[in-house]
């Protein structure tokens, strides 16, 4: 069913439009200026979807972020789930469905830009209705850098919805004027369709810039579709207007009920009449104006229900003047109505009369909720005001301050009033002495006569109120035993909530908990405070007395896509790669990230996959002659009269009486004596050092040695560097490594006897400057050989073409590993995890007993670190060959698996909890261990892994288990080194 | 997100930064003469007040130099910053 309710005039939109839209297959047009929300109602369309629990048809409640119900999908453009029509600028093409609670993510990628912008000022002002416009011109006057944010499409917040006249004009032409002004002053910046969500510690408020959405298919590719202003200012002030507050009653839920406000704001904002037969319940009189405003539009409002006693002379008076019939003291008792309401059931408070009225549409109104989520959210405590029924703040904060509505003042010149007081406020304590002041214009809207009336649930039975003749209309889904529904887009009725206290629970924070209530996409904005006063009805508690649940950020939705911004893709992490990066590419390398480092895993030839070539490349290494990129492992610089001290701290190991030209394998401990890292230690001058770390710990080493640097002996003389990217490293291992190294560094003498190992020599390799060292992380004949970065492809080339005769084999990580673990060398984080000492990885030959103190050594001697069941490095040898142990795996004794020690019930179990399912079972199976490392070996001839195990050398010949998936793999324990144990390998 | 006041820098938002734990909790002189217990509580153990506390701060991704600051636990208002050869400022 459509139909036009456009009314012939009035309205911000631009009638010579005709902008096409489809919703839920309906094909409807709408004006320039509208929201889906207004362009549906314009069509009759109030129906937007059905309820996520009941099935039940819902409707369009509200007109702005406050929406509780009318949640769409956006198809076209491009998907997006979870918007409120209420929110979604119309344009030409939109392609919409109404959605039941849940959302569908696209698995498409999202074609569209994203970014965030820092925007630093001495006022930010959140909302441009008449209280933020005069906060941020007063504040502007004063010279203050003001930036103003507003969720709208334009300014001006609640003027849009009315049609007041300030100083005898159209509101919006004071609007205009102050806009105007503030465009044309310097250091004032106003973002519309700009929604503050979050406000934070010292004047940081987070925002999110719709920029494109609004155009549909017209938005330019090259501008950011969102963007995250990350807003920083002196001094906040919120101005973030009000959200009407419902009633519950009985089937309070069908399309066709509404906010009066909205009502409003459909009039006067788009033109258009929200039914041919409106009703109005109210507990104030902010609804009568929704009435007689309708009724002045020629819509036929028969009657206006007022829960108060006393009906405000004058506005009702306009009332009847206008036939409209006023019932004083009644409520609303139910509806009925299938997909759209038909008519309203009225009952005096008293009881002694019920009538039924014919309606299509039910403007509600219980009062106003000031805005006060970004108060909360700076940790600003807020007052209950029982005038209001409703939460203001309530307290004085240095930096932010509340204005207009937020700050419960609903008159507009009063909000004008505190507005200019608040920016007055703000510019002073920013350090501005106040400018010209903004005056107060005169209002010609109608005032409150009679206080409002706090109605939270109109009382009686879930199933009617006043007799039995009253009974719920829920046809659809599954039957809900109450329809009087408090959290609408939760389907959670005023019987959810007296379950909750039935049940025990007196604090909100619970019942929101139990109830799901307040936890949709709108965070309650409608459903929360009702919910509490629900809650302190029913426990015969003052909610002056209770604490209302806490406000957090962010205050409406944000898309993910948004926050992530620019940081997605390529740039989502830094890359960081070596100098001999594109070598690598350029011959196959399979990569492997290394914290942030792109590392080469293995160089696979036309064939193979990375078993085959991890084989080839180790047989290369140990047979031959191979090369690999090791440019990531961390370089520290050390230098200073004093770095050989630090290093004796540092290091478990003696650094002090390393001599010039030597090399030590050096291993650090936290002061817990469990390894960080370990790393070699090259001796360059008295008082330089040349430290490595591993690829991933870089960062974390040098870190540590400037914590201890400056915080316990700053009076240590010296610095720390990380030159890590300022050289190229490339191992040259395997026993023809000596050869080729001689062919390309004639100048320098390789042998044994003259560069022994754990030595290093300053030379020329292939005419290139290079630092040479003889350390081995393979057990192998090896050189490392370090050149500055730029020549580094040269090097490696030349390496390249001097090994050809050999069958030099490039090899990456993966082999590597194979390598080093044959060797039963251990590496930090794969084999150790911050419970490991030097000691469980039998590595008591580094750590020094002649020094007097270092870091870690006085936690060597705590009992725990003494106990012989700690957990040893060792080696493991499946007693099949061919079975690769996965790393990770537990090492048990039991040579069967139990059963789990807590059965699962299938789901094909008879439903309930059958008692003979819950036995107790066995007590766990004891896990000795775990495998950290494991390999096929091609210099074993088989698979072998390291694990660390409890007495682990004590087990040294014991037969145990690791489990892979059902079956048991048998092992047995052995020494960490597995290849080469003599170490006759390493000279070549 | 909160604004640090580096002593060196200035007030720089919190990501810049990096927590160190409990200030003046020094290292001790003679590690070998304290008692496990008394290690133990070294290596272990840290205050964890209600209000104002002193701790150890590093400017990680500025000027990478370490400071101590009094925090309210509370609010997380920084009191003071100080450096780390300084004496606890008094507070209130």
């Amino acid at each position: 069913m459509t139909a036009d309710f456009r009314l012939p005039r009035g309205g911000r939109i631009d009638r010579d439009s005709a902008l096409r839209f489809t919703f839920n297959g309906l094909s409807l047009t709408g004006r320039q200026g509208d929201t889906l929300a207004s362009a549906l109602l314009a069509n009759g369309v109030h129906q937007v979807t059905t309820s996520i629990k009941y099935g039940r048809p819902r409707g369009i409640m509200a007109a702005g972020v406050e929406e509780p119900n009318a949640l769409v999908q956006v198809a076209e453009p491009f998907a997006e789930p979870m918007l409120t029509a209420t929110t979604v600028e119309l344009y030409d093409g939109l392609v919409a469905d109404g959605l039941v609670g849940h959302g569908r993510l696209t698995d498409e990628p999202d074609p569209a830009r994203y970014d965030s912008k820092h925007a630093h000022c001495d006022v930010v002002v959140v909302g441009a209705g008449p209280a933020g416009l005069a906060a941020a011109l007063t504040a502007a006057r004063s010279g203050a850098r003001v930036v103003l944010v507003d969720d709208q499409n334009e300014a001006g917040g609640s003027l849009l919805g009315t049609d007041d006249y300030l100083d005898d004009r159209p509101s919006d032409a004071w609007v205009r004027d102050v806009v105007a002004e503030l465009d044309a002053t310097p250091d004032v910046l106003l973002l519309n369709r700009t929604a503050a969500f979050g406000a934070y510690q010292d004047g940081f408020v987070l925002a999110l810039q719709r920029r494109t959405d609004h155009l549909g298919f017209d938005a330019p590719r090259h501008i950011a579709r969102h963007r995250i202003w990350r807003i920083r200012a002196k001094q906040t002030v919120i101005a973030t207007g009000a959200h009407e507050r419902p009633i519950v009653f009985g089937d309070n839920d069908r399309p066709g009920i509404m906010l009066a406000g909205a009502a409003r704001t459909y009039l006067h904002r788009y033109g258009v009449q929200v039914g041919r037969r409106v009703g109005v319940f109210t507990t104030n009189d902010s609804a009568y104006v929704a009435a007689i405003e309708l009724a002045e539009a020629g819509v036929d409002v028969p009657v206006l229900i007022d829960a108060r006693h006393d009906v405000p002379p004058k506005l009702g008076a306009e009332c009847a003047a206008r036939g409209i019939d006023v019932y004083a003291g009644h409520v609303v008792t139910g509806t009925e109505g299938r997909d759209h309401l038909t008519d309203v059931h009225i009952g005096s408070l008293t009881g002694w009369h019920a009538d039924t009225v014919v309606c299509d549409t039910l403007l509600v109104s219980g009062g106003w909720n000031p805005a006060v989520h970004l108060f909360s959210q700076l940790g600003g405590a807020l007052r209950y005001a029982p005038g209001l029924g409703a939460y203001v703040p309530g307290e004085r904060l240095p930096t932010a301050r509340a204005a207009g509505s937020a700050a419960g003042a609903f008159e507009v010149t009063t909000c004008i009033e505190q507005g200019a007081g608040a920016g007055r406020d703000a510019a002073r304590a920013a350090g501005f002495s106040p400018g010209v002041e903004v005056a107060v214009p005169v209002a010609d809207a109608r005032a409150e006569e009679t206080p409002s009336a706090v109605l939270w649930s109109v009382p009686g039975e879930p199933n009617g109120v006043f007799g039995a003749e009253y009974v719920p209309n829920a046809p659809f889904g599954s039957v809900p035993d109450d329809a009087r529904f408090v959290d609408l887009q939760r389907d959670a009725t005023v019987s959810d909530v007296l379950r909750a206290t039935g049940a025990g629970l007196s604090s909100l924070e619970h019942v929101k908990r139990y109830t799901t209530i307040g936890t949709a996409h709108d965070q309650g904005k409608t459903s929360g405070l009702l919910a509490a006063g629900i809650v302190a009805d029913a426990l015969g508690e003052d909610l002056a007395d209770r604490r209302p649940t806490t406000f957090r950020p962010p205050y409406t939705s944000v898309p993910f896509a948004a926050l992530g911004g620019r940081d997605r893709g390529e740039l989502y992490d830094p890359v960081r790669v070596t100098a001999l990066h594109d070598w690598h590419v350029a011959h196959g390398a399979e990569f492997e990230d290394v914290g942030q480092w792109k590392r080469s895993r293995h160089y696979p030839r036309q064939g193979e996959d990375m078993h085959a070539a991890v084989l080839r490349e180790c047989r290369a290494a140990r047979e031959g002659v191979a090369l690999m990129d090791a440019s990531t492992l961390g370089k520290i610089d050390v230098q200073g009269p004093d770095a050989a001290e630090l290093l004796d701290m540092l290091y478990t190991n003696m650094m002090s009486t390393l001599k010039v030209g030597r090399i030590r394998y050096g291993v650090m401990c936290g002061i817990d004596g469990m390894v960080i890292d370990d790393g070699t230690v090259i001796r360059l001058t008295e008082d330089r050092f040349l430290l490595t770390t591993t690829t991933g710990n870089a960062a974390m080493v040098l870190d540590w040695v400037e914590e201890w640097l400056q915080t316990e002996w700053p009076h240590l003389r010296v610095f720390a560097t990380s030159v890590t990217e300022h050289w190229v490293t490339v191992p040259l291992v395997g026993p023809r490594s000596r050869e080729v190294l001689a062919t390309l560094a004639p100048d320098l003498d390789v042998s044994n006897d003259a560069f022994g190992f754990m030595t290093w020599q300053d030379g020329t390799v292939a005419g290139i400057p290079a630092r040479v060292c003889r350390i081995s992380f393979s057990g192998e004949l090896a050189y490392e050989i370090n050149v500055n970065a730029w020549h580094g492809l040269a090097l490696w080339e030349a390496l390249i073409e001097a090994g050809e005769p050999y069958g030099i084999t490039p090899y990456g990580t993966e082999t590597m590993h194979v390598l080093r673990a044959e060797k039963g060398y251990p590496i930090v984080g794969q084999d150790t995890d911050g419970t490991v000492t030097p000691q469980d990885l039998g590595m008591s030959w580094a750590v020094s007993k002649k020094k007097a103190d270092f870091i870690g050594k006085r936690s060597f001697a705590r009992p725990e670190n003494l106990r012989p069941d700690r957990k040893h490095l060792v080696g493991l040898l499946p007693a099949d060959p061919t079975v690769l142990l996965p790393e990770g795996g537990q090492i048990i004794e039991s040579d069967h698996l139990p059963e789990p020690p807590v059965q699962c019930l299938s789901p094909h179990s008879p439903a309930g909890l059958n008692r003979a399912h819950r036995v107790v079972a066995q007590p766990p199976v004891r896990m000795l261990g775990h495998v950290t490392s494991s390999y096929d070996s091609a210099a074993l001839g088989r698979t072998f892994a390291l694990a660390v195990l409890r007495s682990g050398r004590e087990r040294i010949g014991e037969k145990l288990y690791v489990p892979i998936g059902d079956q048991l793999a048998a092992v047995t324990v052995t020494e960490t080194v597995l290849y080469d144990k003599e170490g006759a390998r390493r000279d070549g | 997100m909160q604004l640090i006041p580096c002593p060196w820098c200035g007030p720089r938002e919190e990501v810049e930064f990096h927590y160190g734990g409990q200030a003046h909790v020094a290292y001790p002189a003679e590690s070998a003469a304290l008692s496990d217990e008394e290690w133990a509580k070294f290596v272990f153990f840290r205050d964890n007040p209600r209000g104002p506390f002193a701790e150890r701060w590093s400017h990680a991704a500025g000027c990478r130099r370490w400071f101590n600051a009094v925090r309210d636990t509370r609010s997380y208002e920084l009191l003071a910053v100080y450096r780390p050869d300084q004496e606890r400022p008094v507070t209130t």
